[in-house]
């Protein structure tokens, strides 16, 4: 979604705040990681929290990059949750264009974490980025809404854009952490910035 | 590129529209309108939105797109075209689809208003919201287009397809 004019901002440095865009944590990783975790950030300063995703490159070749919250801080990443998955997708060979709901990365009541792309290749050039959006995560009356955009570069040689959306479907309990890995092997570099918006 | 909070406009009790007139103007060329916890007072209607070149009094007619992913809590997803969500010479466009009133239930998105004070091209605007119907889905709906005047947009408006918004946080930013 936002890309486009946030990118000056969502690019800008650690502590700076860019108007009334603030970054609040940047997390970069260069050696093989299982997983990165987001808690203490959550509040009701912000009434919508942005995550950027720069070249996640996992370890594990053809795995999804995926998202789970929590209520209890991170002891736990099983809220449920209720969403979309779509994708634009084109080969290196122009072949094999499609644009498509995929019911196998969605979310329907499910405690699992959340695709938000397809297969990401591990080769030394592929990676994915993106954006996250969560609105009001603090928020203890209604379901916490989500929506992410990511680019891909898939396993099979595929460019594949993956538009997801939807909500924790837990109105009384605020999400106070945020977790991302792929589905499954390591993350081997990356880097996640989280913004809020004031 | 800075993004600028211009205008909070928070809604607690059942208010008929969220009406920004000022402060659209030359001063930005892109408007970022965010909308948190959209919460309707009527079950199973959409917002909409509106635009206007006299401050609020009329609406331009838009030409539109929307189209949304659909995802039950159970049973069949979808992709689809809306096509009674659209505009091709008329006013509003729905910015979601069917959004449920019980407690728990609201949208959120944003919508991105390009160069609106510009007076030789028509005025772009794209938004995404995302949002709980009222049979229990999630609506991840895109909406988009253009309004059919090359007079400048000074004022929107949203508005619920029936009945009022019962609560609600819309911001206005300023981008540039």
């Amino acid at each position: 979604m936002p890309l486009g004019a946030f990118k000056a901002a969502l690019m800008g440095t650690a502590g700076v705040s860019t108007g009334d865009v603030v970054l609040l944590a940047s997390t970069t990783v260069s050696s093989a990681t299982g997983s990165v975790e987001f808690k203490g950030n959550f509040t009701s300063t912000y009434l919508e929290y942005i995550f950027a995703f720069y070249n996640m490159h996992p370890g594990t070749n053809n795995v999804s990059w995926a998202f789970n919250g929590s209520i209890d801080n991170g002891s736990n990443y099983n809220v449920t949750k209720t969403g979309s998955f779509f994708a634009a997708q084109v080969d290196e060979s122009h072949n094999n264009a499609a644009l498509q709901y995929q019911t196998g990365d969605d979310s329907q009541q499910a405690t699992g974490y959340q695709n938000l792309t397809d297969g990401v290749g591990s080769d030394n050039d592929q990676s994915c980025s993106g954006v996250l959006h969560l609105f009001n995560p603090a928020s203890t009356t209604y379901v916490k809404h989500w929506a992410s955009r990511m680019t891909e570069y898939h396993a099979s040689d595929y460019a594949i854009q993956v538009h997801t959306a939807g909500y924790f479907n837990d109105a009384d309990d605020n999400i106070d952490a945020v977790d991302f890995k792929f589905e499954s092997g390591n993350i081997d570099s990356g880097v996640i910035k989280l913004w809020g918006v004031k | 590129m800075a993004m600028t909070l211009i205008t909070t406009n928070t809604i607690t009790s059942g208010t008929a529209n969220a009406a920004f007139t000022s402060s659209i103007d030359s001063t930005y060329k892109l408007y970022i309108f965010k909308l948190i916890d959209v919460h309707p007072a009527t079950d199973g209607y959409p917002l909409r939105f509106y635009g206007s070149s006299d401050g609020n009094s009329s609406f331009v007619n838009q030409c539109s797109v929307t189209w949304y992913a659909y995802t039950p809590e159970s049973g069949t997803p979808s992709l689809s075209y809306h096509a009674n969500g659209d505009q091709h010479a008329g006013s509003p466009t729905d910015l979601a689809y069917t959004i449920g009133n019980d407690a728990d239930q609201s949208l959120a998105g944003e919508l991105w208003l390009f160069d609106p004070s510009n007076t030789t091209y028509v005025t772009h605007w794209y938004s995404r919201t995302t949002a709980n119907g009222n049979s229990d889905e999630s609506f991840d709906l895109f909406s988009g287009g253009y309004f059919q005047t090359a007079s400048a947009i000074n004022a929107v408006k949203f508005d619920m397809g029936s009945g009022n918004i019962d609560a609600a946080v819309i911001k206005m930013y300023g981008v540039g």
